[in-house]
């Protein structure tokens, strides 16, 4: 329960969509070329003979797992982004939502779900989960989600510690999870970048890395750092010197940027390029715009600092992660478009979750601020549409007016959106990955099941089936296998 | 300035609470009695002088008295959560304001959460809102595998919410418990069995020399209740085959009583558990091989055990037992999605666990006889939507402000900065 463990691990640009696509498409752009190799490191030159770094050197292997044609009909289907629609259809076409309506037409060969007295969501997407660097079990070989080494470990990333083999990626896809975003803990200052997967079976983390997704960085304000290093007779040992260790590595970020900008300006193939820094390349590329912020920050006065601090030098924070606090500065949030992902009910573990409120994600949208649900937790993650519920029910009672359908974008859209990855899911829009779950009952119950998950339009579980359900090698012959 | 406020409300409360012991009536409601009665649609609950006096159907309210309208909502007994901390943590990082365990303490059995125990513990009014009326006290592992004694408390936050101390003796035998016993399961069985002795042979044992092979005399004195069967043991194992372990100790000592808590693989054998006649105490959430102990979770594991005639009640260790035993409904909820029938669920979170500390004649149901903790819902209280629009403990109604909802009500009206925390 310490920054170990499954609570202390831990910003959308509420981009318009367009705008993240945009900059997913960029990919590392100031540091990018052609991704020939030449080894250490470097991309072949853009014909000028001028050193530039791969920004994506280990690649996504994702490839979708075979489909055919669905069509789910009468069921009732909340779209992810506002809508609830009685008896509408979800048609599934080469892994893509082809048509959502009443009454579609089924094409030759289309297997035909009958979704009457269902219901139908985008697949549930979580922006914060350890699984794979915090797998089960969770013995003391397994704990690879944070570099408790150095405040400061920007370049160390999540999917080189992840575990494919997690079977709580098993159990997530039976909770109607597709997509996940899997971050280091919060020991640190900067704990390294984070990773958004589909949640399919792999050998290989490159086998489920979300193609095109931009990189994260995490980062962590309050308690865990001041306590890990303080601990230690080390640097930070409060959070002034949580402040002080941010802006210093910022200040380092900008000087190393200066100079790869300068020697790439210069256009000068004789001269000597800068020293590369692992660290400082992923702190460019958050001031370049293509790696998003994911901030683990509790106190509201916290971000209210780090939200200045962003100013300062000039990036923007994607989301605050658990952000206990957030319903105390909704409108800071709303005027910075900095996003919060929050649980439902979490709190008392440490002082800075004291204030843990159940209305904090209804209040943070009602800011008009974007406003999601997280789990950080390999139990949680199983039933995010849960979690929801009990904010949007606590939020009610405190007067505000929010449809289920509103809601269902806390554990859809938001988190879409929050990852820089709306364009492609989060959202039943003819054109999108065919990420779909159809439960059993109406979401925010606490009898409704996933009956099915389809990610990019591929079955990946069916309850009624027993054969279509994954099983991560840990639990074969071992007496949970296969079961939920 | 807001200490004051905050008291003032607290007092008014209180007084409220004592004016309205008399008689109370609930009416109009669907009342889960958890007798043979079942469910009774359109029923009522009358309570005089903090006791159920009649539930059910036809209920003749008395003119006059003070009657809470149900409208057409659910009225059930309150939840009695069988495992907590509440009243020992305030805040769990912070030591300095946790009760719970003691690794540097001299003693084991002996330790009483009694002696500890915050009536005004800062979570418990949360957890009262949120339906729970009961709840049992769990001192944490600390020095050694036993954990000490604890105790039954009501959520009124009055002095006296504490009702039944030294109720049961914590025993830890999972892997942690054998951490504490030096290393291995098995010293920690060799252990167990030696402090058993030292209680047996109390105090002719410590009459020549001061020690006993495992405790000491003051622990040893503590253990004898435990070992004659007074109070039941609450033994943590989680493996199968730590769970036939235990069982089989528990036929070598058939004085004593015991009650397993965890029991993640005890789907595996439900059936010895019946027959064995030993209730159990799980988390139906756990279901992921989180360690070698507990390979075998499951969802379904709580359906399975009920099937096989276990006594079973339920927690929420996996979420925690300070802050979120709130979420016991929802335990409950997920529970019966995976299998459980509504009725055994429900049971598990309010009669079972009255049942297993040995006051199911007093808590848990709505009858004649019965205690008034009352839950007016205005909804299925397993739905995670529902939640509790009257509480009423021993006939007096309770209090549903606490400072999360102080926190949200502040909040929820933008106040601007110049006033900020004075208006309310």
């Amino acid at each position: 329960m310490t920054i170990h463990g499954s609570r202390e691990k831990g910003a959308l640009w509420p981009m318009m969509a367009g705008a993240l696509a945009g900059l997913a498409a960029l990919g590392l752009a100031a540091c990018n070329g052609d991704t020939g190799e030449t080894g250490n490191g470097a991309s072949a030159d853009n014909g000028d003979g001028l050193v530039r770094f791969n920004p994506d050197p280990y690649p996504s292997t994702y490839t979708p797992f075979p489909s055919e044609i669905v069509l789910i009909q009468g069921a009732t289907v909340f779209d992810g982004i506002g809508g609830e629609f009685e008896n509408y259809d979800i048609l599934m076409q080469d892994g893509r939502i082809a048509g959502i309506g009443e009454g579609l037409t089924a094409p030759e060969g289309a297997v035909i779900v009958d979704g009457r007295g269902r219901y139908v969501t985008p697949g549930v997407i979580d922006i914060h989960s350890h699984l794979g660097v915090y797998p089960s079990p969770g013995v003391s070989a397994h704990q690879d989600g944070n570099e408790i080494t150095a405040p400061v470990t920007a370049e160390v990333w999540a999917e080189h510690g992840v575990w494919p083999q997690d079977p709580g990626f098993d159990a997530a896809l039976a909770g109607g999870v597709t997509t996940l975003h899997v971050l280091p803990g919060s020991a640190n200052l900067f704990g390294g970048r984070g990773i958004t997967l589909r949640n399919v079976p792999s050998r290989t983390v490159q086998g489920m890395k979300f193609p095109g997704a931009p990189y994260t960085l995490k980062m962590a304000c309050g308690e865990n750092p001041k306590r890990v290093y303080g601990g230690q007779g080390r640097a930070p040992g409060s959070r002034m010197g949580n402040m002080a260790g941010y802006r210093e590595a910022w200040q380092r970020a900008v000087e190393y940027r200066r100079a790869w900008n300068r020697y790439w300006d210069a256009g000068d193939a004789d001269a000597n390029p800068p020293t590369r820094n692992l660290e400082l390349d992923t702190l460019m590329g958050v001031l370049e715009g293509e790696i998003l912020i994911q901030m683990h920050c509790y106190r509201a006065d916290e971000m209210a600092l780090v939200l200045d601090m962003a100013r300062e030098f000039d990036y923007q924070i994607t989301t605050f992660h658990h952000a206990v606090e957030a319903y105390k500065i909704g409108d800071l949030l709303a005027e910075n478009d900095v996003c919060a992902a929050v649980w439902a009910d979490w709190g008392g573990f440490k002082m800075e979750a004291y204030d843990s409120i159940n209305e904090n994600l209804a209040l943070v949208h009602a800011a008009g601020a974007c406003a999601m649900i997280h789990s950080d937790d390999q139990l949680g993650i199983q039933r995010l549409n849960q979690e929801v519920a009990k904010a949007l029910a606590a939020g009610r009672r405190l007067g505000i007016e929010v449809t289920d359908g509103e809601a269902v974008a806390w554990f859809t859209s938001n988190p879409a959106r929050g990852l820089g990855i709306f364009d492609e899911t989060g959202s039943l829009e003819a054109g999108k990955r065919a990420d779909v779950v159809l439960w059993s009952a109406h979401p925010f119950s606490s009898y409704a099941v996933a009956d099915h998950v389809y990610i990019d339009g591929a079955l990946m579980f069916d309850r009624e089936d027993p054969a279509r359900r994954t099983v991560r090698d840990f639990t074969l012959g071992q007496p949970g296998e296969g079961v939920l | 300035m807001m200490k004051s406020l905050i008291s003032a409300a607290a007092i008014a409360a209180l007084s409220f609470g004592v004016a309205a012991a008399q008689t109370i009536a609930v009416t109009n409601g669907r009342v889960v009695t958890n007798t043979e009665a079942g469910i009774v649609e359109a029923g009522s609950v009358l309570i005089r002088d903090g006791v159920i006096v009649a539930a059910g159907a036809n209920v003749a309210i008395p003119a006059g008295v003070e009657t809470i309208d149900a409208n057409g909502g659910w009225i059930t007994p309150g939840i009695f959560h069988p495992h907590t901390q509440l009243g020992l943590i305030e805040v769990a990082l912070e030591q300095s304001t946790s009760d719970a365990s003691a690794p540097r303490a001299s003693f084991t059995a002996a330790i009483d959460v009694s002696d500890a125990f915050n009536p005004a513990g800062g979570h418990i009014p949360d957890s009262r809102r949120r339906g729970i009326t009961r709840f049992a006290v769990f001192p944490s592992t600390g020095a050694g595998l036993i954990g000490g004694r604890g105790a039954l408390a009501n959520s009124s936050g009055r002095a006296d919410s504490l009702f039944n101390d030294r109720t049961f003796l914590f025993v830890d035998m999972s892997q942690s418990g054998a951490s504490t016993a030096g290393g291995s399961r098995n010293a920690a069985w060799a252990y167990l069995r030696a402090a058993f002795e030292d209680a047996r042979f109390y105090p002719g044992r410590f009459m020549s020399h001061h020690e006993g092979d495992a405790i000491n005399r003051f622990d040893a004195a503590a253990l004898v209740s435990a070992v004659r069967g007074e109070i039941p043991i609450v033994l943590q194992v989680e493996r199968a085959s730590d769970i036939r372990r235990a069982l089989r100790f528990a036929r070598q000592h058939p004085s004593a009583r015991f009650i397993f808590a965890g029991v993640a693989e005890g789907w595996m054998v439900a059936d010895e558990l019946a027959e064995a006649g030993i209730p159990v105490i799980i988390d139906p959430l756990r279901n992921l091989p989180a360690s070698f102990d507990v390979l075998a979770s499951r969802l379904d594991a709580p359906a399975r055990l009920h099937a096989a005639g276990v006594q079973t009640a339920y927690t929420t260790i996996s979420a925690d037992l300070y802050f979120n035993p709130r979420l016991i409904t929802q335990h409950a909820g997920n529970a019966v999605a995976h299998g459980a029938s509504w009725e055994d669920a429900f049971r598990a979170i309010t009669l079972t666990p009255a049942e297993i500390y040995g006051v199911g004649d007093r808590y848990g149901a709505l009858a004649e006889g019965y205690a008034g903790d009352v839950v007016i819902w205005d909804g299925d209280p397993l739905e995670v939507m529902s939640a509790p629009v009257a509480v009423i403990i021993d006939g007096m109604s309770q209090s549903l402000v606490s400072r999360q909802s102080r926190l949200a009500e502040r909040y929820a009206e933008r106040v601007p900065d110049g006033q900020y925390g004075y208006r309310h």
